[in-house]
């Protein structure tokens, strides 16, 4: 079981990342990152 | 392993800042790479960055929790959290050492910057908790505007990889972005000299003391695919192993575990063990489990 733990995780993560993509989070992010992060500079 | 290790992270800081060809009309890199979240803290507003930065994404995913779920807009940073979980599974804090531009800043201000050099002071490290926990879960989270919307308070008032990387750029390049920097910007500046005053006496201070990203990464060191093992009854006892660690993470005295949230797996105790008492171990693999099993029922 111990073994295997790494491998459930992976799985978790990547369902996890998956359903992200098909609920359009992705789209978020790149939304967020094609915009200047105004903060990131110290500005906003 | 040493020259290796340096070959990679300056082939990750160049292929998360490739795009070369900047002007002042497309200061930043608009194209479908950005939905790609980089293993590392790689500031997104950089001229040059083609990837978004995971830190910056979660926080942005925190700071709009609250209008997302009043509007009812299903946006919880599964795909964030999955992709920054996905690499801790199978490497733990391995991008720490390998692959962040920001670490590979530190390293070369450490090795360039001929001062002497410091001990950390330990209990420093526990601040990384803080800025994790306030800075980029509390605070985006619940202290938000009018309409919902909270602010990414790292990115903000902290990360000197956003100053570095996207902040003095694009001053240089825009000159209306010049015309409206305030205090703000100008403590952020004075923080990233501060860092770079840190760096040059002590190894990777930000990575040790600051970095959410390596604390969230840090937390898969024990349970990830690639992991460290220290075998104490080979060990001869010299030190060559928290002498050499970047981030001072001490085994051999049974202080910290050798995989422990501070260690960034940069295989430098590995390599420079003289007893071999430190191995690199991979979880099985499923074929590997399957056999065994086959073995086990066979006897």
């Amino acid at each position: 079981m111990k073994e295997r733990l790494p491998l459930f995780i992976f799985v978790f993560f990547l369902l996890m990342f998956i359903t992200g993509i098909l609920l359009d989070e992705a789209g978020n992010v790149f939304q967020k990152g094609v915009t200047i992060c105004l903060s990131c500079i110290g500005i906003g | 392993m040493e020259r290796f290790r340096r070959f990679i992270q300056f082939t990750a800081a160049f292929v998360a800042n490739c795009r070369l060809w900047i002007t002042p009309s497309s200061p930043i890199y608009t194209g479908p790479l950005k939905f790609i979240c980089f293993p590392g803290l790689n500031c997104y507003s950089c001229p040059a960055a083609i990837t978004s930065c995971p830190l910056g994404a979660l926080q942005n995913v925190f700071a709009s929790l609250k209008m997302n779920l009043q509007l009812g807009r299903p946006d919880f940073g599964l795909y964030v959290i999955g992709s920054i979980g996905m690499i801790g599974a199978f490497m733990g804090r391995m991008p720490c050492a390998w692959f962040c531009p920001f670490g590979l800043f530190q390293d070369m201000v450490f090795k360039l910057v001929k001062v002497p050099k410091l001990a950390f002071w330990r209990p420093l490290s526990h601040l990384r908790y803080l800025f994790l926990f306030l800075f980029v879960i509390i605070l985006p989270i619940f202290v938000t505007d009018a309409a919902g919307f909270g602010q990414t308070w790292f990115c903000k008032f902290i990360c000197p990889a956003g100053t570095m990387e996207a902040g003095l750029p694009l001053i240089a390049l825009d000159p209306g972005l010049r015309s409206i920097i305030g205090t703000l910007f100008f403590s952020k500046l004075t923080l990233l000299f501060l860092f770079i005053a840190w760096s040059s006496i002590n190894s990777r201070p930000f990575c040790r003391a600051i970095c959410p990203l390596g604390l969230i990464l840090g937390f898969f060191n024990k349970v990830s695919w690639l992991r460290l093992k220290f075998n104490n009854n080979i060990c001869v006892d010299c030190k060559a192993c928290e002498l050499i660690c970047p981030t001072g993470v001490s085994f051999a005295d049974g202080r910290d575990d050798i995989n422990s949230t501070k260690c960034i797996r940069c295989m430098r105790c590995f390599n420079f063990c003289p007893g071999g008492a430190i191995t690199v171990e991979f979880s099985k693999t499923r074929r590997q489990l399957k056999d065994e099993d086959c073995t086990c029922h066979t006897k």
